[in-house]
């Protein structure tokens, strides 16, 4: 760091009375794959939604929102998605969710797959493991209740009698950072922004869930509040010992509470790696491009030419073979005839890319070489 | 060395008060703002919610509702005095004169014309040229904004396109009547970010080629960055800070802008706690005597407490409102944004 | 800082300590407050309520005993200050006691319709699916017929008397509820909250209660309250037309009816009925107004 005198900033966090424990151990190991069975397996997700219209309301086209997209999340590691608009991201977490069925695919957690007869993990239980936090944090609270009650209808709904559930729900706005007394009884209209957002945090953590995905959830948020917000979300993990799951268009904030990150690209998958190497080295073009493409932070080297052009394609029709192929530098004939799978590259076996320069002998003239064992 | 001209600025705005009265309460959105702008410059307003930023620059077209709002102070524009105007006159300098773009180019522009008639339509009516003619610039237009397949695109709905599209048909729209200063209202802010970066250097780009002033609102440090040759902070309806992007980047004269930088969520910040900047912005209904930072700042004392600190040039063309940096008192050392963003991705940045 | 124990022991309690917050209500309410004209209107609404109720105290003459010699006395005339009948009744008495059956046969049915049309609506925009679009195109046959022809519809077969027009009233006024009542449920079913209260795992019944009620009646019955200015004309109407309510009865539309001879030589007298219908409907109307304008806080 460089600089004379570094007077630091305050950093604590006015109302925070939750103590900044150690992070957790598996934060940085989560990537070390084969030490524990994923705590959630994505299989092969699909969503393909209609588009209806014309004078009998048929069919026309499929929107390929989710296409093929299979991913584990490993227990105790804090998974970020990355993308952008169209990716699909969105969809897969409400997906993961089981707030939309699923055209195809399995979601297994803890080994049990959802929905199954034998062994299976109903929907309800399934709730009870995962929750999620929305980025609106105005629409995602009932404006006629106040918030406690909010906060306290999860669990009433699984059995907890009234009081319970109200003594549940005080203690969540505690640990939230936000006093009982002051803000139990308050409305959504009457709280700011991040305050909003405790709350929605607060009730995703009602049921005692494993797994919280946060779906663009400081993305809302003002930067100051923002910090303060995702302070609280690593203190809460380390607390709890929670999973997360944090989709972001938000590069910056991805990388800084991410232990992986998987990049998606009109409804797949291209690139799933430990964040640090990942945002260093990018072996995707896509994620070369997403990543270059980030403002730069230095007036005397801004930046000289847009690394893509055009937009993010429809995904309506996507193009053949690779999705990526019309954007794409390096695009060649395989490209288009050919889908590429998501495979780790040679000598690198915690990373997965989806692109043929990646797998030796796919046809593509920059394919790297073989590593040999 | 600075050129003491203000007679060269293309935008002049002096002591600007913006207030609102609301049912209960009056709303003091604006509180004191002076900046001039040189033609061809960018000058980026750089603040969160709640800082005036967006206040400030629809006041400079005098485009806040007239009922309820109370405007104080002087604003120039291209020579015009945009606070003495009535109406009328304003109607001819907006669109042609400034011209502003907005964050949501969805409501900006109207759903049920043509890209190509709304623009031709401007051009007609600021210009009195002929409907054909302007219907030729607005296809040069187009072209110039990087719409691929411009001729189409002139018959094209705006439901009809993408987004990063959209904001370059408003963009083409602002631009028709060549106006000399540009509004821009966190134009990027709602789109993807590979997008973003081309729209930004399009901007850039155009402001060159045609030398505009543009006055750049956003909320976000890297855009501000990329696209300003003088950043003005805002606080609390204030500048808080105003100097060259490389001064007020490199060397903050104000302990706002010094935690706005750090408390930026950067990449390599992982495993240490972020930095926050502690409670909440002022109510703009109430604002405290004195500084209106001082209820979160660290370095505040009883003195900054009392009134409102005034502007301090801390060298020529980058003023300052804190007293104790005035005096040199306290200095904000620290790392900057720059050295600590180590790059992402092989390739040609360092 | 809230105490520990506080929070263990009794979270009730807690709660009742803890700061009040501003329900979506408690502003409406305000706002009602500070709006001076609706105040005025619903005043004069709960005034002629309460003439109409307690009728016996505010009239003096039966309204049903007329008296050939005291026909269509004109306004004025002391013991009847507004005038007489064309049958020798007091107006005044048959006024007020008239009321009673023209605010019962316009609200009632709105009440009705409220109840039926706002079930079938919100079951309607909550389930979604076949079960919507079953009730919406029945809902949509029944609306292919101006309300006042199916009214008189129902009325003519059925036979005139109070209870068939409140409840040919009730019918029509049916499908514009579901309508309502499905539009605003399918909204509010859709946003994040209600989402989010599926993802906790809880039943239909139980988002429902919490979640869509809630939100969902404020608009349904500022709808209804505007629905029983024309109720009321409608009513009067029918009865003017013989459909409704039949003589002896005192009814405004009734009255109107039978007064309609008297126009050329007694037009206030005649026209007195008519006064109070537009009164009684332009009220419910203000009112109505008043409180969606006081409901639409800006959140």
């Amino acid at each position: 760091m460089t600089g004379t005198r570094d007077i630091p900033l305050p950093t604590a966090d006015a109302c925070a009375p939750v103590p900044v424990s150690a992070r957790s151990e598996v934060a940085g190991t989560g990537a070390s794959g084969g030490r524990t069975a994923p705590l959630l397996h994505v299989d092969n997700l699909t969503k393909h939604f209609p588009l209806k219209g014309g004078l009998l309301n048929r069919t026309q086209a499929l929107v390929q929102a989710v296409d093929g997209v299979s991913f584990n999340v490993l227990t105790g590691e804090t998974l970020g998605i990355v993308g952008e608009s169209g990716c699909g991201k969105s969809t897969t977490a409400r997906l993961m969710m089981h707030l939309i069925r699923p055209d195809g695919g399995t979601i297994a957690f803890d080994g049990r797959k959802v929905g199954a007869i034998e062994h299976g993990l109903s929907h309800r239980d399934l709730h009870r493991q995962m929750q999620m936090v929305f980025q609106d944090s105005y629409s995602s609270l009932n404006p006629r209740l106040p918030v406690v009650m909010s906060i306290a209808f999860g669990p009433f709904v699984h059995g907890l009698g009234r009081s319970a559930a109200l003594k549940r729900a005080m203690e969540l706005l505690q640990a939230v950072g936000l006093d009982p007394l002051l803000f139990a009884n308050r409305y959504p209209h009457e709280l700011s922004g991040g305050q909003r957002q405790r709350v929605n945090i607060a009730r995703a953590l009602a049921l005692s869930p494993r797994i919280v995905i946060l779906d663009e959830a400081v993305s809302a948020l003002d930067k100051s509040v923002e910090a303060q917000v995702l302070n609280l979300l690593v203190d809460l993990k380390a607390q709890l010992d929670l999973t997360y799951v944090f989709i972001s268009h938000d590069l910056n904030v991805v990388r800084y509470i991410s232990d992986r990150v998987m990049v998606m690209y009109l409804g797949k998958v291209v690139e799933i790696g430990p964040v640090d190497r990942l945002y260093r080295d990018p072996r995707h073009p896509y994620t070369r491009a997403l990543l270059s493409a980030m403002p730069s932070m230095n007036p005397r080297r801004r930046t000289v030419e847009a690394p893509l052009s055009g937009d993010p394609p429809n995904p309506i029709r996507p193009p053949s073979g690779c999705r990526f192929r019309t954007r794409c530098p390096f695009a060649e004939q395989v490209c288009e005839a050919v889908a590429p799978l998501l495979l780790a590259p040679p000598g690198d076996a915690l990373r997965a890319v989806a692109c043929h320069m990646s797998v030796p002998k796919s046809g593509h003239s920059r394919a790297v070489a073989a590593v040999s064992a | 060395m600075q050129i003491q001209a203000p007679s060269r600025s293309v935008v002049s705005v002096e002591n600007l008060h913006v207030r609102f009265a609301m049912r209960d309460a009056t709303v003091s959105a604006v509180n004191g703002v002076s900046f001039e702008l040189e033609a061809g410059k960018v000058l980026g307003i750089l603040g969160e919610s709640g800082s005036g930023k967006s206040v400030t620059l629809r006041a400079l077209m005098r485009m806040l509702p007239p009922a309820r709002t109370r405007v104080e102070g002087r604003i120039r524009i291209a020579g015009h005095e945009i606070t003495a105007m009535d109406e009328d006159a304003l109607r001819k300098v907006r669109g042609a004169k400034v011209a502003m773009i907005f964050q949501e180019p969805m409501t900006a522009l109207d759903p049920v014309f043509t890209v190509g008639v709304q623009i031709a339509e401007t051009i007609v009516r600021h210009e009195g040229i002929s409907y054909a003619a302007a219907w030729r610039r607005a296809l040069e237009l187009l072209e110039m904004v990087q719409i691929p397949s411009a001729a189409r695109r002139l018959k094209a709905y705006p439901h009809e396109m993408s987004g990063g599209m959209r904001q370059r048909a408003m963009i083409a729209l602002a631009l028709s009547c060549r106006p000399s200063v540009l509004l821009a209202d966190e134009p990027t802010t709602a789109l993807d970010v590979t997008v973003q970066i081309q729209i930004i250097l399009l901007l850039r780009q155009l402001q060159q080629d045609l030398g505009m002033a543009v006055v750049f609102v956003t909320h976000d440090v890297g855009v501000a960055v990329e696209v300003a040759d003088r950043i003005g902070v805002m606080y609390a309806g204030r500048l808080v800070e105003l100097g060259s992007t490389e001064e007020v980047i490199e060397r903050p004269a104000h302990p706002y802008t010094a935690a706005l930088l750090t408390s930026t969520v950067l990449g390599s910040a992982f495993g240490r706690r972020l930095d926050t900047i502690p409670g909440m912005p002022p109510d703009l209904r109430a604002l405290p005597e004195g500084c209106s930072f001082a209820p979160r700042c660290q370095f505040c004392q009883d003195a900054c407490r009392v009134s409102m600190p005034p502007e301090h040039a801390m060298a020529p063309g980058h003023t300052t409102r804190c007293l104790r940096i005035a005096a040199r008192e306290i200095e904000l050392a620290g790392p900057t944004l720059s050295a600590r963003n180590t790059y992402v991705g092989g390739g040609d940045r360092p | 800082m809230a105490d520990a124990a506080v929070l263990s022991s009794d979270p009730a309690l807690a709660l009742k300590r803890a700061q009040q917050g501003q329900s979506y209500w408690r502003r409406v309410w305000q706002r009602l407050r500070d709006d001076k004209m609706t105040l005025a209107v619903i005043g004069v609404l709960a005034l002629l309520l309460l003439m109409v109720i307690f009728a016996p105290w505010f009239t003096v003459h039966d309204p049903y005993v007329g008296s050939v010699l005291r026909r269509l006395k004109p306004i004025g005339t002391p013991g009847h200050w507004l005038g007489t009948d064309e049958v020798g009744r007091d107006l005044w008495s048959r006024m007020v006691y008239g009321g009673r059956l023209s605010l019962l046969a316009g609200v009632v049915p709105v009440f009705l319709a409220l109840l039926i049309g706002g079930f079938l609506g919100i079951l309607a925009g909550y389930v979604g699916g076949v079960l919507n679009s079953a009730i919406m195109r029945l809902t949509d046959v029944l609306y292919a017929f101006p309300s006042i022809l199916l009214a008189i519809a129902i009325t003519g077969i059925l036979g005139a008397g109070l209870q068939n027009t409140i409840l040919a009233l009730t019918i029509s006024f049916i499908p514009p509820i579901i309508r309502i009542s499905e539009s605003i449920t399918t909204q509010v079913r859709h946003l994040d909250f209600v989402e989010a209260a599926r993802a906790s795992g809880a039943a239909p019944l139980t988002i429902m209660r919490y979640h869509i009620l809630n939100n969902v009646l404020g608009p349904i019955l500022v709808y209804a309250t505007s629905l029983i200015s024309i109720c009321i004309i409608l009513a009067a109407g029918l009865s003017f037309l013989g459909l409704g309510v039949t003589p002896p009865s005192a009814e405004w539309g009734l009255m109107l009816n039978n007064l309609r001879q008297a126009l050329w030589v007694s037009p206030f007298v005649a026209a007195l009925p008519g006064v109070m219908i537009f009164i009684t409907s332009m009220c419910f109307n203000l009112m109505s107004d008043g409180l969606r304008q006081a409901m639409d806080v800006r959140l």
